[in-house]
């Protein structure tokens, strides 16, 4: 299939286990920088999410073979990638331009409107 | 006339039918996870404040580990099969389904923990967690009340905040570095009347435990289900099936590894989101 | 042409080489066949159509007639639904007629009807029915790319199907709270059940969604592996593009949804607040919920799947309204290139759109233009579709026959629909018209004269082909004219409903905001419309009878084709034998040119198949 014949794949064998290793590696740093418990939220995010793209795009290149397939998977997951961060960052945006200030939990012992019943 | 391209690539797509049904059927989860992942976001964005130090950060860095271990023995099945091995690829087969089964029991044990955890907010104010040791017979919890009786509470924190705060907002006060810290205080004595508010950590609790067990129970089960179909394929490995239309199972396993591969992607960005942020 | 090769039955013509006799089970229950599995869907859909119109039926006697007793009907819905749903009226004598829908009975209709609708029967029937039916044809294949989860995304249909209908019956009611299941309110509705409408609306959704789901890999799948040589993709059939960028829209949008269901399930029946603000009163009293939630979270997911829902709903429809035209009219259609990218562009946009249905949530001005300018720019894909299928009628020599006739209804009508779409995209005038029966009348008219015309008219098309016989055409016709009347009397007087502020989703009507000389309020011309929509609407309910009718009795009694290709038409689902038998060609197929090589200058004849080679050519 497409580039895995039987010695393309003997020769992958030693850039699996590479990849592993760089997985664990990615781990064990990803779990140190968070015993540095940064202040910042925004610094925070960044690092983990960094690496954790890092490991991700080591899984899907590698393991799951992305990087010697053709067009039409890549066509399938530009796709979809766009659609995801649309929905992730629109649906952010629209909470961002709420009014300053705007949470979804009210905080201690909100007023009881004085309403009757149904 | 049989349906083409079932083992053989089609030379322009230079791909198989299931391999295209599997990327698009991976694309689907992605916008599924997405989803939760974007609620995740909007819902702690707009919390007052956000639990830390919750979840136990060994525990799940040793479920990562097993699930990244699991997805290089799943490459290898795979690449021994191609190779010609199946009794190899078969081994590494069976290795990839029990670190499945060590995933699962770990959360499993994650979950249970969490159940007997319980929140408690005493009326003057004080917020506490902790394992309830010994309850009195009477003790009933009603949705977030306790009716009447007592427990004994074994609390890992206890601090003051103003009456109807929660743990979190009281916690969001500390400097970071001390929320992660987990002393452990002396039993404490509560009666039902004291108690304003107590609920365990289940996903009533609070959004950030909702969305917790949403997430990684969804994940879960989608471990669950590779599960099954790679236990289908270990088996398949010895029947007749494997040995003559070897291409076409191997092709199983790549497509099976491929779903397999796409719950440990998911996994790699739940860990950090849900533990370390 | 080929004489016919007409075959009585599926399985007994140029058998395939490991045909084996299958059992009545295998062949018409549990077919893998992907034409077995088409007309399941089909008739599946039908009867969910029906079922959702006789809702519809019930509801707008309500809104005409309120507080009397629903004639004929009225007892029998109280012996199946219960004294609570279905009240008595109280006629001056003092008896008692059963049959008086109450408020709760008609939003559980109201909520039903759309579900139905939207769900059960059309996006089955357009998607499913006519694209597993079709669409392995068109393009020269054998099956489906994965015949076996074909079988069962029909399944997990008829399952979510099941569900849905079952809610009527169990204590509560159906889901109540719209089709777009707002929270607080879908979770707080029917508090003194666990297992009520809504948690069985929300199962059903799940099993739908799989179906869906499914249905969408397998068809893109199918359409980028399986097409035959000489088969490129500009060589395809509009409507194979039409399907493909649905089965992307279902692909995509979905899961979504999905992930929005179980958290209102887990809302529901494990008591979280994902979509429960803090300080929610519930009947007086502060609900006994964690907090935290958002009502807005529900809305961003339900809402991303639900614009391109809308477009999964109209796309099929467009790609066989082109068919349809192209072959009615003896030409090629107009602008294959423009239409293909217009449609890819319609996919592609309906994503970024769907906060256009959210304008009075409260939303800063930056957000809300960034909406209502994508949906502007989506409405010009829209508009080149329209005018390219309008362009091909310009020296087409017309063929007036039924599915040419919905065919064409269907143009005026979706541009009536689309055009009416303009003043709710724009969020200052979707302020006042949100919510009121302006969008009904709009969302209907895209659909109802829309894509419920483009799907008769796929019908009436297609069915020779399934069947072997035509469908009448003094029915077809009569089906037609009253039908396009009808539509039209039902909706129009809705959009004057609307700008008049007459708000959806009310089970009086609109009674209680009933203006006068003294007080201000909705004019009493505008409620009376109600009486003659309702008029208008059971009058077309009677003009579905002939269809019905039309489409069992001709099966036997039908005019019978003379040619396995009794439209003359290109594509190659019409050069196979009627009805296709099981692996679809009986020889290989190779494709040399274009779909639509109709009236080609210096051929004798006026058309010319897609897979016919070139040497039989006259010149």
């Amino acid at each position: 299939m497409s580039a895995h014949t039987h010695d393309d794949v003997r020769k992958h064998l030693k850039l699996y286990i590479g990849v592993f290793l760089a997985l664990l590696v990615g781990t064990a740093i990803t779990v140190y920088a968070w015993t540095w418990h940064f202040e910042s939220v925004a610094v925070t995010i960044t690092v983990a999410l960094f690496i954790a793209c890092i490991k991700a795009f080591l899984v899907a290149g590698y393991f799951m073979h992305l990087m010697s397939e053709r067009k039409t998977i890549y066509a399938i997951l530009l796709t979809t990638v766009f659609f995801f961060a649309g929905l992730m960052y629109l649906t952010v945006w629209s909470r961002d331009q709420m009014p300053r200030g705007t949470t979804y939990s009210v905080g201690p012992n909100p007023p009881v409107p004085s309403v009757g019943t149904r | 006339m049989e349906i083409p391209y079932t083992v053989q690539p089609r030379a322009d797509t230079g791909l198989f039918n299931a391999k295209v049904g599997i990327w698009l059927f991976l694309a689907s989860e992605v916008m599924l996870f997405g989803a939760l992942f974007s609620s995740y976001i909007l819902l702690r964005v707009g919390a007052n404040s956000w639990p830390h130090g919750l979840l136990n950060v060994p525990i799940g860095t040793f479920n990562t580990a097993v699930l990244i271990s699991s997805s290089i023995t799943m490459v290898l099945a795979w690449a021994n099969m191609k190779m010609g091995n199946p009794g190899l690829s078969r081994i590494y087969l069976g290795i990839t389904v029990l670190c499945g089964f060590a995933f699962l029991g770990v959360k499993t044990k994650e979950y249970y923990d969490k159940f007997v955890h319980y929140e408690v907010r005493l009326v003057d104010g004080t917020v506490t967690d902790g394992h309830i040791k010994e309850r009195s017979g009477d003790f009933a919890i009603r949705g977030f009340k306790a009716e009447k009786g007592s427990l004994v509470l074994e609390p890992l924190n206890v601090l003051h905040a103003n009456p109807g705060e929660s743990m979190a907002d009281a916690m969001a006060r500390l400097p970071a570095k001390e929320r992660y810290a987990h002393h452990h205080e002396k039993e404490m004595t509560i009666e039902a009347s004291q108690i304003r508010w107590i609920s365990n950590y289940t996903p009533k609790h609070s959004p950030y435990f909702a969305i917790y067990f949403t997430l990684t129970g969804l994940h879960a089960l989608h471990v669950f289900g590779g599960m099954i179909v790679l236990s289908y394929l270990f088996f398949q490995n010895r029947l007749a099936f494997a040995r003559t239309q070897t291409e076409r199972y191997t092709n199983r396993l790549e497509v099976g590894g491929l779903f397999w591969h796409f719950v440990d992607l998911v996994w790699i960005f739940l860990f950090p989101v849900l533990y370390l942020l | 042409m080929e004489a016919s090769t007409h075959a009585a039955h599926l399985h007994d013509v140029h058998e395939v080489h490991h045909e084996h006799e299958l059992s009545f089970w295998q062949k018409y229950i549990f077919s893998t066949d992907h034409k077995v599995i088409g007309i399941q869907y089909g008739i599946t859909a039908l009867l969910f159509l029906l079922f959702g119109f006789s809702l519809m039926m019930m509801m707008r006697w309500q809104l005409a007639y309120p507080d009397h007793a629903i004639p004929v009907v009225g007892g029998l819905l109280q012996k199946a639904l219960g004294t609570e749903m279905v009240t008595d009226q109280i006629l001056e004598n003092g008896a008692k007629v059963p049959g008086v829908m109450s408020a709760d009975l008609y939003n559980a209709f109201g909520a039903m009807h759309g579900t139905i609708m939207v769900f059960l029967a059309i996006v089955p029937l357009a998607f499913a029915a006519f694209g597993n039916l079709v669409v392995p044809l068109q393009i020269g294949a054998v099956d489906m790319a994965f015949p076996r989860v074909n079988m069962v995304s029909y399944q997990c249909y008829f399952i979510g199907g099941a569900i849905m209908l079952a809610s009527f019956f169990i204590p509560g009611g159906a889901a109540k709270s719209g089709w777009t299941s707002y929270s607080p309110l879908a979770t707080v509705a029917d508090l003194g059940h666990t297992f009520n409408g809504q948690t069985f609306w929300i199962i059903g959704m799940v099993f739908l969604i799989t179906s869906s789901l499914l249905g969408a890999v397998n068809f893109i799948a199918t359409i980028i592996q399986l097409r035959a040589p000489g088969m490129t993709w500009m060589r395809l059939p509009f409507f194979v593009w039409a399907q493909f960028v649905t089965a992307f829209l279902l692909l995509l949008a979905f899961p979504p949804l999905e992930a929005a269901a179980v958290m209102q399930l887990m809302d529901n029946l494990v008591g979280t607040s994902f979509f429960l603000p803090s300080g929610l009163i519930v009947s007086g009293a502060p609900a006994n919920i964690s907090g935290g939630g958002s009502p807005l979270l529900w809305q961003h997911l339900f809402w991303f799947l639900g614009h391109p829902e809308v477009y999964v709903l109209i796309l099929p429809g467009m790609g066989m309204v082109a068919e349809i035209i192209a072959n009615n009219t003896r030409k090629p259609i107009w602008g294959y290139k423009s239409l293909v990218y217009s449609v890819l562009a319609i996919g592609f946009l309906s994503f970024i759109v769907w906060a256009h249905h959210m304008y009075l949530t409260g939303m800063g001005t930056k957000i809300s233009t960034f909406f209502q300018t994508t949906t502007m720019i989506i409405s010009i894909p829209s508009v080149i579709i329209l005018t390219c299928l309008f362009i091909c009628l310009w020296g087409g020599c017309i063929r007036f026959d039924s599915p040419g006739l919905f065919a064409r209804a269907f143009l005026p009508m979706f541009g009536i629909g689309g055009l009416t779409g303009l003043p709710l995209g724009f969020n200052f005038s979707d302020l006042h018209l949100h919510d009121t029966y302006y969008v009904i009348a709009h969302f209907h008219y895209v659909v109802a004269p829309g894509t419920i015309f483009a799907l008769f008219a796929g019908i009436y098309y297609w069915y020779p082909k399934i069947t072997g016989t035509f469908m009448s055409e003094y029915w077809g016709k009569v089906h037609f004219w009253l039908s396009l009347l009808f539509l039209n009397l039902v909706f129009q007087p809705m959009f004057a409903q609307g700008m008049a502020g007459l708000n959806r989703r009310m089970a009086d009507g609109g009674a209680t905001y009933a203006g006068s000389d003294t007080v201000v309020g909705i004019a009493p011309s505008v409620l009376h419309a109600n009486v003659h929509i309702s008029w208008a609407a059971w009058l077309l309910g009677i003009s579905q009878i002939p269809f019905i009718l039309n489409f069992f009795i001709s099966m036997t009694k039908g005019r019978r084709v003379a040619s396995d290709n009794p439209w003359g038409a290109t594509t190659l689902e019409w050069q196979t034998p009627t009805p296709p038998p099981h692996g679809n060609f009986t020889k290989p197929i190779e494709v040399y040119r274009g779909p639509y090589e109709y009236s080609v200058p210096g051929h004798t004849a006026d058309f010319t198949p897609q897979n016919e080679p070139e040497k039989l050519k006259h010149a």
